[in-house]
């Protein structure tokens, strides 16, 4: 498969999830686990552009796709993303565990719906647990970065 | 967390998918968004030996006008049901619950057929199918049959799939009165509905008040014989058994059951 | 113009936001190739007889490197004996005697996720194949589930003891009790078990290697855990090296290590391999501490025009299968039972009990948020008692702001607060009048959806451990930068950032050129940690602290360098740089003072203790829909006054009150530890137990406010869980509130659809 734009190949169980490949096998470990029942979102990456959960896919799944984390999101000259900008500027993260899910989950719902209201960007956010911000600074994220989007066209 | 060993193996086309089902028999098991299934295997509550890949068949994801109904393929995932303009337009109530479905990652990955497949009474599509008179299409080894969706769920998991069958294409009539709503009554947005109701026009049918979706029967005989929607509704609970768990008792469920249909109902004929 | 004070986004966010953290899953160090992982076979019974443990068809399963059983266990010193003088209520220490928990179940589990043996596998797949075959036969006892149950000791857990009220504390009212009060009202009511859910479970990696360990942990104190690893291990602390890496969250479930992660640090001495260990969610739900679990029995007794006279608050603790916090979190919700109310009469007793669950300790807010919701809820009976609105009630009776330093009824002495200005800043901040009128209207419509409004005030203790204080070591380079190695340990709290804001205030080195270190104890040899909301008022003032020796320091170097004497020098805190008075052209950089510095450097190491904990203190409004045909509940608005004191950091503060409010709103609202009565936890997963998401809350309306202390010299207070604390009774109350016009008096948390449901049928039924 390929992963933030690179190919990344190998031999694995059949059982393997996704997640596991790109922690383990692409030695990608910004996507974290949180849960085991597909609940939590801290394991969201986009598989060809769309948000996903990752310990629900199974690598094998994925096989010849294309994975976006985290870590392929700032461009070639490390700038960060917009999303990735706005996540700071807004104090949208605590302790960080969460937040790579819940960036690209962000990442996803914006590409769908440039332009959502609060409530869309709540319920757009329903599969991503956060504990530690009480959500009010990820919501100002998302809104600053879809209003940083609006901005730039 | 991690599901106990399995072989994988994926299949190219709808016949090499029938042709490895055959070979597997009961130790095999289909694999789509894998958003039903892969969550009981990482709790090893379902074992399969082999799972057979079918996320590839593109040619089961579409929806289409056909001979006086709508024609869904079984691999369309939630998010593209609930995206799509035709049954925006024609099936405005299976737009809306495909949009419901858990949360938007697992939207992207879960599958209309999936879902029916998997048969949980607390899932809102498979009510959705009973209160739209949809008729299932399943192919198997000696060839493609339909299942009226009133015959397809027979329990809790329980389809009436025979083993080796794939779900290929729901078939959907349009709806002969066009006032819709679907009442999905949750704690929390991304939970499994404690009760749902699904209305189009004058039939209902029940989420998570049995082993299966449920018409409500009771409460369309009542509509049928002239009662207001308020009187019919309180028939909501007739031949329900609803399941008792940390969220709701038999009692409160039917109280549920009535106030939804009530207000399914009512917001069904402000739409139509 | 300093720096404190002003909006600074967090200099650990680039890191996190690129990179992502490096938590004890993400190490990748050289120590720990080939560690093997470490899987845990836990009781699935909540109590019984461990009558064999058959390891054999483990051993045999691919990938297995070990399984061990406290038959394993014979190279550990004795437990320490109980304490001399019988169980100190006061203390957050594990009981010990005969309610002693082990390390592996030896002959007996307590609870569902007790740990009874490890595996140990080259990777995770395998290891939970492995701890499938483990197989242990189970003799199953009665379990004891609920303080009912436990009262009634028809099961004791532990042998050798005469019930399962494991501790007992009485603190007796002074003066006329309940005699002169024309109204009294007594209700029992249920604080409910909740758990901690950080995103990251605990984890820990261990490697023993020539006669040391070194030992990363998901914790809150690296300190303590070495301190711990050393007495369970019978080691000197110094062949212990704990290292705390990136940690996804703790809430006070964090605190130290548990018995879990000091096998994982014997595993890998007994086998020679280095280790890691990471907890499945379901293993956290049951295996992490759970928080709160007390019943509370409250008596309010008063005059009809609203002055509160006296007031009883009875507690049950259900501290789980085992006493790890004797009488602790009792003792807290005692100490601040009074609230923020000048009541003259105030009694407590408690019990602290065990039963067949999971283990119960600090959780955000430990003890108070218990303190509060049992008062808040019985000043709102009170009110309903004598037609008063509960706003008014608490206006009358709120401490006033001329009393301070205010010496509570309960013991605790009260620093600095402005009770009354919070409550009717709050009040003016939500509309309260406004929203009275709304409820009147939807009240006399009979609307379907009815509109509760919930008030809440609160005082709660920060730094309740300030003996205990906090270090920093503050060091400039001769480069110009500064390293701060500083005994706090934030989990999220951004203390790099705020302590890096204090150097640049202070001395003028820019926060860019400011690195904070903290968590490893090869590197901070002597701290607390962060728990108890006590970091910046002791952490972050050792900061300072240090900043003001250093700044003497170099003071001294700087005249010597310049040779003009110090009463004539200047630090000009802008630009960071040393000058004689009205004379620029003198300047000398940091830089060039540190480089002047003689062999130790310039730097200075402090030990902060303000030696009284702190009381910060708000009041909380929360507006609520209640659904009357179904029960649901949704918070509409939640207004907050939150005072910490002086506010270092907006930003920070801001984020803290946030999670707070959040955790507080889930409690009343929707989460609970669920277990049947065999001991069995119904709510094991994330798919039961309730979470709360970002669908479910709105986005909060914070004022500001700053009392500050004159307890410590950045006259701050604690931050981290008076959102929590003041959340919960507000919204509990705003329940019932819009369900008040029906005949409801009281529901019990969370508010779920089905219990609001229950609730307004039960009261529509008796009339």
């Amino acid at each position: 498969m390929t992963v933030n734009g690179a190919a990344v190949g190998a031999e694995v169980a059949d059982r393997t999830l996704l997640v596991h490949f790109l922690r383990d096998v692409a030695g990608l470990t910004a996507t974290n686990v949180g849960c085991d029942t597909t609940s939590c979102g801290a394991c969201t990456v986009l598989l060809d552009g769309q948000s996903v959960k990752s310990c629900t896919v199974l690598a094998a799944q994925a096989d010849g796709h294309e994975v976006t984390t985290l870590e392929g999101l700032a461009d070639g000259d490390g700038e960060m993303h917009p999303v990735q900008r706005a996540f700071h500027a807004e104090h949208g993260l605590q302790c960080g565990f969460c937040t790579p899910g819940m960036v690209m989950a962000t990442v996803s719902l914006l590409a769908e719906n440039p332009s959502p209201t609060e409530e869309q960007v709540r319920t757009g956010l329903e599969g991503n647990l956060c504990r530690c911000t009480g959500y009010h600074n990820i919501v100002r994220a998302v809104l600053a970065a879809a209003g940083e989007g609006q901005a730039s066209r | 967390m991690i599901p106990a060993p399995f072989t994988y193996q994926r299949a190219s086309s709808v016949d090499e998918a029938l042709d490895l089902a055959a070979r597997g028999g009961d130790d095999a098991k289909f694999l789509a968004g894998g958003h039903s299934l892969l969550p009981l295997m990482k709790l090893r509550l379902a074992v399969p030996e082999v799972l057979i890949d079918i996320g590839r068949l593109r040619e089961l994801s579409y929806v289409r006008e056909e001979n006086g109904h709508i024609a869904v393929g079984a691999l369309t995932s939630h998010h593209d049901l609930s995206r799509d303009r035709l049954v925006g337009s024609e099936l405005p109530l299976l737009a809306h619950a495909a949009g419901q479905v858990g949360d938007p990652q697992i939207r992207h990955r879960g599958t209309i057929g999936g879902s029916l497949a998997h048969s949980d009474p607390a899932a809102d599509l498979p009510a959705v199918m009973l209160v739209l008179d949809a008729t299932l299409v399943a192919r198997g080894p000696s060839g493609s049959r339909e299942i009226a969706a009133g015959d397809f769920f027979q329990g809790l998991f329980e389809t009436s799939l025979e083993p080796g069958e794939l779900l290929t294409e729901i078939r959907i009539p349009r709806p002969a009165q066009a006032g819709w709503s679907f009442q999905k009554f949750t704690k929390r947005a991304i939970d499994w509905a404690i009760v749902g109701a699904a209305v189009q026009g004058d039939q209902v049918a029940l989420v998570n008040m049995g082993s299966t979706p449920l018409r409500a029967s009771a409460v369309e005989r009542a509509l049928a014989g002239g009662a207001a929607p308020a009187d019919a509704a309180a028939q909501a609970a007739e031949g329900t058994s609803p399941p008792e768990d940390i969220n709701a008792d038999r009692s409160y469920r039917e109280h549920l059951a009535r106030v939804l249909v009530g207000r399914g109902l009512a917001e069904a004929r402000s739409r139509g | 113009m300093s720096i404190l004070g002003t909006r600074v986004v967090r200099t650990e966010d680039p890191r996190l936001l690129t990179a992502g953290g490096t938590y004890v899953d993400d190490l990748r160090v050289p120590e720990l190739t080939g560690a093997a992982r470490v899987t845990f076979v836990r009781s699935p019974v909540g109590h019984a007889r461990i009558t064999g443990i058959d390891t054999s068809a483990a051993l045999a399963a691919p990938g297995v490197v070990a399984v061990l059983t406290s038959k394993d266990m014979d190279d550990l010193p004795p437990p320490p004996p109980p304490p001399e003088g019988g169980p100190n209520e006061a203390a957050p220490m594990p009981l010990g005697g005969p309610w002693s928990e082990p390390l592996l179940a030896v002959d007996r589990v307590r609870f569902v996720g007790e740990p009874v043996a490890m595996v140990l596998t080259d990777d995770s797949y395998q290891g939970e194949d492995a701890a499938e075959l483990v197989s242990v036969d189970y003799q199953p006892l009665p379990a004891v589930v609920g303080i009912d149950s436990a009262l009634a000791g028809q099961t004791l857990l532990f042998p050798g003891t005469e019930s399962n009220v494991a501790v007992t504390a009485a603190k007796p009212g002074e003066g006329g009790g309940f005699e002169a009060c024309d109204v009294v009202v007594e209700r029992t009511i249920e604080n409910q078990r909740l758990a901690p859910v950080p995103l990251e479970g605990r984890a820990a990696a261990a490697r023993w290697a020539d006669g040391k360990l070194t030992y990363w942990v998901s914790t809150q104190n690296a300190q303590i855990s070495r301190f711990i690893l050393a007495g369970a291990l019978g080691l000197a602390p110094p062949s212990i090296r704990v290292i705390t890496p990136d940690v996804g969250g703790g809430f006070g479930a964090k605190v130290g290590i548990d018995r879990d992660a000091i096998l994982v640090a014997w595993a890998a001495r007994r086998t020679g391999r280095p280790l890691r260990w990471v907890e499945t969610r379901s293993e956290n739900l049951v295996g992490m501490t759970h928080g709160r679990a007390q019943r509370h029995t409250v008596k309010i007794g008063g005059t009809r025009d609203g002055r509160i006279l006296a007031y009883r608050l009875d507690i049950v603790q259900d501290t789980g299968a085992y006493p790890r916090m004797t009488g602790f979190l009792a003792f807290l919700t005692s100490l601040m039972a009074a609230g923020p109310y000048d009541i003259g009469f105030v009694e407590t007793a408690a019990r602290t009990v065990v039963t067949n669950t999971t283990p119960i300790s600090a959780y955000r807010g430990a003890g108070r948020p218990e303190a509060t919701a049992a008062i808040e809820r019985a000043v709102d009976l009170f009110a309903a008692e004598i037609g008063m609105d509960p706003a008014e009630l608490r206006r009358k009776n709120l401490v006033p702001s001329d009393r301070f330093p205010f010496s509570s009824p309960c013991g605790a002495v009260y620093d600095s607060g402005d009770y009354v200005s919070a409550l009717d800043k709050v009040l003016a901040g939500a509309g309260y009048a406004e929203l009275r009128a709304e409820q009147a209207r939807r009240r006399e419509r009979g609307d379907v959806v009815q509109l509760g409004i919930g008030v809440s005030s609160y005082v709660e203790i920060t730094a309740a451990d300030a003996a205990a204080g906090e270090t920093a070591r503050l060091v400039v380079h001769s480069d110009g930068t500064a390293t701060v190695y500083t005994g706090s340990s934030a989990h999220g709290q951004g203390h790099h950032t705020a302590w890096a804001m204090l150097v640049q205030s202070d001395l003028g080195i820019p926060m860019a050129k400011v690195t904070v270190i903290h968590g490893d104890t090869d590197a901070v040899p002597e701290g607390v940690g962060t728990y108890a909301s006590r970091s910046l008022q002791l952490g972050g003032v050792a900061v300072h602290n240090a900043a003001l020796e250093v700044k003497d320091q170099a003071r001294r170097l700087a005249a010597d360098m310049m040779e003009a004497s110090e009463a004539d020098l200047e630090l000009d805190a802008d630009s960071g740089l040393w000058q004689v008075r009205g004379d620029p052209g003198t300047a000398r950089t940091w830089a060039q003072v540190a480089g002047h510095a003689g062999h130790d450097g310039l730097q200075a190491a402090v030990q902060f203790s303000e030696g009284q904990p702190t009381f910060p203190f708000g009041s909380h409004v929360a507006v609520a829909e209640v659904d009357t045909e179904t029960g649901k509940v949704t918070l509409v608005r939640h207004v907050t006054v939150d005072d910490a004191g002086t506010v270092v950091s907006p930003l920070l503060a801001e984020g803290q009150r946030h999670g707070g409010i959040a955790q507080g709103v889930a409690q009343a609202l929707l989460e609970e530890m669920v277990y049947d009565a065999d001991g069995n936890p119904l709510t094991g997963t994330l798919a039961d137990y309730a979470a709360i998401t970002a669908t479910e809350l709105p986005s909060f309306e914070l004022l500001d406010s700053e009392t500050p202390t004159t307890i410590n010299p950045l006259g701050v207070k604690g931050i981290g869980e008076a959102g929590t604390i003041g959340a919960t009774p507000a919204l509990q109350n705003a329940v019932i509130d819009a369900v008040s016009h029906l005949g409801v008096r009281h529901i019990d948390m969370p508010a779920t659809p089905a219990r609001v449901w229950a609730a307004i049928r039960e009261a529509r039924d008796s009339q």
